[in-house]
């Protein structure tokens, strides 16, 4: 080996390190030690682990006889962060927990926050509207990188670029929205940080019309493709007393048949006056996960659109001056930046306005003591937030009970006894992302 | 009348006075003192010396409303020592919370998930709370438990002292809670005992101490002009 071994003190049996164009090496000295059980290290840096997921596998040939997962690598301390900043400076925080779904991490946190001031029931409706279609909207794009990714871990780059491309639609309309395609913030507790611009309507329609196709792009590379079908039916097999054990939930759960689904069973943001169904299957494997993602995407283009009939004209922020965002946004030549006319306001004529604005930009509102538990169900599964408050302008513990973090404890009892290559497809089926894993 | 301030007639005497309002709460603990969180400035608006105590811990009284009392009766029911095992039950926000003392905590937790009146088959996890000022009770573990069938939520709160920080733990009945009781000890050093595998699992193996304990130092960051340094973030100023 080119590379010495590291820390061998730690290990038992030869150590490899793979670097690369040394495949035939590393295969001759494995073969002439004779040892039958591998351990591997796939990760953290590999291409088909979604990010910085650690699988530590342990082979007997090509089966898999242990797999434990390491994760941590990622870690931030966002849950610590968010204690030291004021509550709506919270939303900046965990919209980079889980990059992919970031509307759905602002909202489970802002529904937590609005619960404790309590003052759900006093959200706009046109907020409320604006916040579902903007969930659909992630939804279908966090599903369209999980099949993109999954296209790709499999081999098809076909695939991936579709996916991407279909993605990339639809953060085109989150740019229009809210000046930036990931991480927006932009739900807020109280509503969401700015209406819609115009013309957002029109966007969304045309984009409306155009997803179907680029769904049977995908379904068409993907649904009845020999070589997909052959890597991912009844692979990686969880039932339903499987899922419940590992708290899983989302598209997972649906794949073994239960249509447990918490915009339908306990809804939140009004989703119970919205048309759409649960879409199940009973095959329990990788497959059937792929079909519910596809098939959710089809059902959120419903609730879209449902949206856009409901959008009526009205405030976006809630009219309690104690809690809602004093500051407007303004598009301006160089981009979104303060209103002027906002600004002409606080500086040009009301003092009050200009110390009201200080007071809740700069100390924030108090949220009177208590706890709250507040979930969403989103791209994965069960998004929850618990939030604490003692009372103050900042929080005194969030956590975020995060799909991704929980589903990756499902690897082992997926993986072990299977194929090398069908770890690869069964955390893809789980599609974690690891920021919102490690937080 | 011959009622004067020191010779109070029988109706002013202090059993028959009305109960002077936040009397319950002079026992607790100080939470805050002074008005705008301005601790080095001459405060002369006599604010300074306001003192903020924490409420007393309340019990929410009957009917608590919804399936709540439901939940409640089932509880109390198939736990023969009902009052021993769950300390207090609040209802607030719309939520319930079950205190239980964590003794007790894995026997009214099996019977959340198999009795028919309850199963509560999901558990979501259990996150840590570290509250230094409560004696006694300083950390905080709480489950939060979703019922598939009947379609509800509870939340299970224990609670250990810093001196020994112990909680069962509940793996062996929600096998789900494994990653997220390490993270608890991870983070806020509760020890989870009965836990298969108790490590560390987003903090690297070797750290020292449980970052998200409010005694956590935070550090402050070292930066290259002339010697400053940016302040821990508890050490900034702060408008509260």
């Amino acid at each position: 080996m080119t590379t010495p071994p590291i820390n061998e003190e730690a290990t038992e049996g030869k150590v490899f390190n793979v670097v690369g164009q040394d495949w035939d090496e590393v295969v001759a000295a494995a073969a002439a030690g004779g040892e039958e059980r591998l351990v591997v290290n796939m990760g953290p840096q590999h291409p088909s682990t979604h990010g910085v997921l650690r699988l530590v596998l342990t082979l007997d040939g090509e089966t898999v006889t242990e797999a434990r997962v390491g994760i941590g690598y990622l870690h931030t301390g966002i849950e610590k962060n968010m204690e030291f900043r004021t509550w709506t400076q919270g939303t900046t925080f965990c919209t980079r927990m889980d990059y992919l779904m970031p509307i759905f991490n602002e909202t489970a946190y802002c529904l937590a926050v609005e619960k404790l001031l309590g003052v759900t029931d006093r959200i706009p409706e046109r907020a409320n509207v604006i916040r579902v279609m903007m969930m659909e909207l992630n939804r279908i794009a966090s599903h369209l990188v999980a099949t993109a990714t999954f296209g790709l871990e499999l081999g098809a780059t076909t695939v991936m670029l579709n996916g991407f491309n279909a993605r990339e639609r639809i953060l085109d309309v989150f740019e229009m929205v809210t000046g930036l395609r990931m991480n927006m913030a932009y739900v807020r507790p109280g509503g969401v940080a700015q209406d819609l611009p115009p013309g957002t309507v029109d966007k969304i329609r045309e984009l409306l019309k155009e997803m179907p196709d680029q769904f049977t792009r995908l379904r068409k590379l993907m649904d009845e493709h020999p070589v997909f079908t052959a890597r991912t039916k009844d692979v990686a097999y969880l039932d339903l007393t499987g899922c419940m054990a590992l708290g899983i939930t989302g598209p997972m759960i649906k794949a073994a048949g239960l249509p447990w689904d918490l915009r339908k069973t306990q809804p939140y943001c009004g989703y119970e006056n919205y048309e759409f169904d649960v879409p199940v299957t009973d095959t329990c494997d990788v497959y059937g996960r792929y079909r519910v993602r596809m098939a959710e995407c089809e059902e959120s283009l419903k609730i879209i659109e449902q949206c856009l009939d409901r959008l009526t004209p009205g405030p976006v922020m809630i009219e309690d001056k104690k809690i809602g965002w004093p500051a407007q946004l303004a598009l301006g030549p160089d981009g979104m930046g303060n209103s002027p006319d906002h600004i002409a306001h606080i500086m040009g004529t009301s003092m009050e306005a200009l110390i009201h604005h200080f007071k809740l930009v700069t100390e924030g509102f108090r949220v009177p003591a208590g706890q709250a538990y507040a979930p969403v169900e989103s791209a994965k599964g069960e998004l929850g937030c618990h939030a604490v408050s003692d009372g103050g302008t900042r929080p005194y513990r969030v956590h975020f009970r995060d799909p991704s973090f929980t589903h990756l404890q499902a690897v082992a009892a997926m993986c072990e006894g299977g194929q090398v290559a069908d770890v690869i497809a069964a955390v893809a089926s789980i599609d974690p992302v690891l920021g919102g894993v490690d937080r | 009348m011959s009622e004067t301030p020191e010779n109070p007639g029988p109706e002013e005497t202090p059993e028959n006075l009305p109960a002077e309002r936040g009397a319950e709460r002079m026992s607790e603990h100080v939470k805050r003192t002074g008005m705008f969180g301005a601790q080095s400035s001459g405060d002369t608006s006599g604010y300074g010396g306001l003192q903020v105590r924490h409420a007393a811990p309340v019990s929410s009284p009957r009917p608590y409303g919804g399936y709540f009392d439901e939940v409640a009766d089932e509880l109390e029911r198939t736990i023969p020592d009902f009052g021993d095992a769950v300390e207090r039950i609040v209802v607030d926000r719309g939520e319930i919370t079950f205190h239980v003392r964590r003794e007790r905590l894995l026997d009214v937790v099996r019977r959340l998930r198999d009795e028919p009146g309850l199963r509560f088959e999901l558990c979501t996890g259990v996150s840590g709370v570290h509250y230094p000022s409560d004696a006694g009770r300083e950390l905080h573990a709480v489950y939060h438990f979703v019922s598939l069938t009947h379609n509800r939520r509870v939340r299970v709160e224990v609670s250990a002292p810093d001196a020994d920080p112990t909680v069962p733990s509940i793996v062996s009945i929600y096998p789900t809670n494994d990653w997220h009781e390490r993270e608890t000890w991870d983070f806020f050093g509760i020890v989870f005992t009965g836990h298969p595998a108790l490590t560390r699992i987003e903090m690297p193996d070797d750290w020292h101490g449980h970052p998200q304990r409010k005694d956590y130092p935070l550090g402050g960051i070292p930066v290259e002009y002339r010697g400053a340094t940016v302040p821990p973030p508890d050490q900034r100023r702060s408008y509260a």
